[in-house]
């Protein structure tokens, strides 16, 4: 239904741009004054006025209706008063499966009434809609219409909706902003209410898994994190050591050494690297690093999993390289062209210039391009959740199996979403505090990146 | 002047360049010179072959999945069995057996069911929607393909040995026999599987295909650009040419480059939360897929549409603004036109990296499992990447070559959007 309103709206706007511009030309043909705005100002000015103020509308209903109208059904739901918001929950999405036709089981009458009830407002809802839509814009273009005149400043008017579009469409990355960090401390505050903020942060043992019944006693489960960030350090820490050295050196040879051919073909070669979606990355380690790395750590005599730390911090390493070279390319590119002349002019080699004068003086910029790597590497989660383990262990050997925080987050949370357990909310304060850290880290990386900038 | 003379007004204590000793030091320092060029070879050439490996074992493994072993049973219909007025009531378990028998005649009853498990079996309702699709069957005898279960298909495509012993292989020595006397028959064919394309999921690697996670993904990145495209082009012209420089507008700026860093799980769980549990959008939905990418996509296109605008020469907003223009109509008029190639190019390159991307997907249960292709932005769906991560936790062998042909598929795409990117730019993109 709304998206025939939808269409019904852009097209209406798109009629009321002729009609206004075709009226405009009319009083303008037989006007003795000077006319402020061209016809096709005026059309637009009546096609804002018709479509906008009924799409908002439009929007907010189709935002609010649902929750007003679970308000309306749980109200009259026989004995919902004693019920808590968990209860009311449960019931609604009972009452929402039936209506969608999914009956596992008999509904009970209660339920059925209030299915009926709610199909009713269903239609009820969606009847208002077109109506108050359609009224507000049936309004909004007679006054579109009536406003056209000689002496109306209509592009004013246009440029000035314009203008608040741009400034709405900049505060949407403010408002995603908010959303991210008001949904995240919201959960993350309920889990809180369940599991003690220092069990969290300082417990040393996660079994999530555990607590899928509130009412177990036995075996309670245990949400400490430390397990976790260790294993997200050890994979980041893997990834890391074949990224940078990689990153960098290959970095030197295009930035340096390289002829301008050679460059131009290798270069986005290794961009491509970036540009492979990382599930593909992930299919990549289980299919065939996985079994590799596991034949070498028992060929090591090294107690080896299946999905070893290594295998997944080794393919997120080469997932980074190129963050980590292009950066490193912009920081030495950075460097003045006189302190290279000055080496040179001394004597020193091309490899001596490079050792001595361009990465020291372009350290700050590649500190901050790795930084930024590594703020990929701990929210990188396609690739772990595929190759990294599930188990949260304290271990460094790297052919062993640990866990990380996007691992657990995505765990948690694929198959329910019931936002009542300990265990869903648990992955919104791991999210928490994955946001944080890389939030962190990306200030960090971008300061030191800026203040280097403008130093030379 | 020699050089020896400049070398003796020089070096201090009169060091003699041409001794042995500095001979050896400088040919350590040449030595040194070339070490750095060769590590940085060596990274270059591991980063690369990586690439190579990664790309040439998905080829290897998944161009399998691009044909399909069917056998072609001719099967005799007639009104007596089917009622025309009623075709999917008819018994087509039995009619399909019955055909089946008839491809090895001297079969005992004791060993039908084993055979007839080498064929897919969903082998009846295929025969029966082709019939519903082609009514003029129904008389006569007419040629089916009935795809061969997975096991068969990796027997004809020498994933499993023969060698291996009976115990440890899915299909028995029996079963081989009747594959090679079928084969001598000429039953046996291994056509292009456009069922990889036109078939939506299946538990059946030999029917699993991809036109639900395509039809999905392009629901969502149409949801995702028809958003972030408008809101992210007025937003870059905002902030570039109206905003005033104060606090607010500097907020947004730091808050525009750190978003664009955050993890893409955590914009997954924003989804979760905001739009599955605040405003109840419906769950696996195209519409929150392409929301969800639509936020995350915004911040770089932001970026890149705000490069293009600064790139346009100051002459030109000068010459608007001479001849009488407004500021809006300096910049929809000029600046925006000029700068949208490399708008465009940006904007594509984002969407094929939204394309590619999983985790938030995975949060909002893109992951559902789902056999026909989504009609809306408001069905359940998959989309390509989620069901790649789908069918690699899939445990048939036959979804192993499936999920790397469908990585080949999401790789054709991307190199396919970010071809035309390339070529956005360098047909149409100018440089002042």
């Amino acid at each position: 239904m709304s998206g025939y309103l939808l269409a019904a709206l852009a097209l209406a706007a798109l009629v009321m741009t002729f009609v206004g511009s075709a009226r405009a030309r009319a009083t303008q043909n037989g006007a003795s004054e000077k006319t402020h705005s061209r016809p096709i100002y005026h059309g637009l000015n009546a096609a804002i006025w018709t479509g906008v103020p009924a799409f908002i509308f439009l929007l907010l209903w189709l935002v609010g209706q649902n929750s007003v109208i679970n308000q309306l059904v749980i109200a009259s739901f026989p004995g919902s008063e004693s019920l808590d918001a968990t209860a009311r929950s449960l019931i609604m999405s009972e009452v929402r499966q039936v209506a969608a036709g999914n009956i596992f089981k008999e509904p009970t009458p209660e339920i059925q009434a209030a299915v009926v009830h709610l199909k009713s407002l269903q239609q009820i809802s969606t009847a208002a809609m077109v109506a108050v839509v359609a009224a507000t814009m049936a309004v909004g273009a007679f006054f579109g219409y009536r406003v056209i005149d000689n002496r109306y400043r209509a592009r004013h008017s246009v440029e000035r909706s314009v203008t608040y579009f741009m400034m709405f469409s900049s505060f949407v990355a403010i408002v995603t902003t908010l959303g991210i960090i008001a949904s995240l401390v919201f959960e993350a505050f309920q889990f809180f209410t369940k599991v003690p903020v220092t069990e969290f942060l300082f417990g040393l043992r996660w079994e999530p898994q555990i607590a899928i019944r509130a009412d177990q006693v036995a075996g309670q489960g245990a949400f400490g994190v430390i397990p976790v960030l260790f294993g997200t350090f050890v994979i980041s820490l893997i990834s890391m050591i074949v990224a940078v050295p990689t990153g960098i050196l290959s970095a030197i040879y295009l930035t340096e050494y390289a002829d301008k051919r050679f460059r131009a073909v290798i270069k986005p070669l290794l961009e491509i690297l970036a540009g492979v979606p990382t599930v593909v990355y992930g299919f990549f380690a289980v299919l065939t690093v996985a079994p590799a790395v596991r034949n070498l750590g028992l060929s090591l005599g090294i107690e080896s999993s299946p999905n070893s730390a290594l295998a997944a911090g080794a393919v997120m390493g080469v997932m980074i390289i190129p963050f980590i070279s292009s950066l490193s390319d912009d920081a030495l590119a950075a460097v003045p062209r006189a302190m290279r002349e000055g080496s040179f002019a001394l004597g020193a080699t091309k490899g001596e210039t490079i050792r001595k004068v361009l990465l020291p003086a372009a350290l700050p910029g590649i500190v901050g391009g790795v930084l930024l790597a590594l703020s990929r590497a701990v929210g990188e989660t396609m690739i772990v959740v595929m190759a990294a383990g599930l188990i949260a262990k304290m271990t460094v050997n790297p052919f062993d199996a640990v866990t990380t925080v996007t691992v657990q987050i995505v765990t948690l949370l694929i198959g329910d979403s019931e936002f009542d357990n300990p265990k869903t909310l648990a992955a919104f304060a791991l999210g928490l505090i994955l946001f944080i850290v890389t939030l962190i880290l990306n200030l960090i990386a971008l300061r030191t990146v800026r203040k280097y900038r403008e130093k030379y | 002047m020699s050089s020896a003379a400049i070398t003796d007004t020089v070096s201090p204590a009169g060091v003699n360049w041409h001794s042995d000793e500095m001979k050896a030091r400088r040919k350590a320092r040449y030595a040194a010179d070339r070490r750095l060029q060769i590590y940085g070879i060596i990274a270059i050439t591991f980063a690369l072959g990586f690439l190579a490996i990664l790309v040439g074992s998905l080829s290897f493994t998944g161009y399998k999945a691009f044909t399909q072993t069917v056998a072609t049973v001719e099967i005799v219909l007639s009104t007596a069995k089917v009622d025309p007025a009623n075709i999917g009531e008819a018994d087509w378990r039995g009619i399909v057996r019955g055909a089946l028998r008839g491809l090895v005649p001297d079969m005992k009853r004791s060993e039908e069911r084993k055979f007839f498990e080498m064929f897919t079996s969903s082998a009846p309702f295929l025969v029966r929607d082709a019939v519903v699709a082609d009514p003029s069957k129904l008389t006569g005898k007419s040629s089916f393909a009935i795809p061969m279960a997975d096991p068969v298909d990796q027997l004809a495509k020498a994933g499993i040995s023969r060698d291996v012993p009976e115990n440890q292989r899915r299909i028995n020595d029996k079963q081989i026999g009747i594959y090679d006397q079928l084969v001598a028959n000429g039953v046996i064919s291994t056509p292009f599987n456009w069922g990889l394309f036109f078939n939506a999921d299946s538990r059946f690697p030999e029917l699993a295909g991809l036109a639900g996670a395509i039809s999905g993904s392009f629901w969502s990145l149409l949801v995702c650009f028809l958003i972030s495209f408008p809101i992210g082009i007025a937003a870059a012209i905002y902030l570039e040419e109206f905003a005033p420089k104060n606090r607010i507008t500097d907020l947004i700026e730091v808050n525009i480059n750190n978003l664009a860093a955050v993890p893409s799980v955590v914009f997954g769980l924003l989804g979760l939360a905001v739009f599955l549990g605040w405003m109840g959008l419906p769950r696996s939905a195209p519409l929150v897929g392409g929301l969800v990418l639509a936020l995350m996509t915004l911040p770089t296109l932001i970026i890149v549409t705000r490069v293009s605008l600064k790139s346009v020469p100051s002459s030109i907003r000068e010459a608007a603004l001479g001849v009488g223009a407004s500021k809006h109509e300096m910049i929809f008029h000029h600046i925006l036109p000029l700068a949208m190639p490399t708008v465009m190019t940006g904007a594509i390159i984002s969407l094929a990296r939204a394309l590619g991307e999983t985790a938030p997907l995975l949060l909002i249960g893109m992951n559902a499992f789902i056999t026909s292709p989504p009609e809306g932005v408001f069905a359940a769906s998959t989309a390509l990447p989620t069901q790649i991560y789908i069918w690699a936790d899939s445990p048939e062998r036959g979804f192993v070559s499936r999920t790397s042909a469908a990585i080949l598929v999401l790789l054709a795409f991307l190199v396919l959007m970010n071809g035309i990117a390339i070529f956005l730019r360098q047909r149409f993109e100018r440089r002042w």
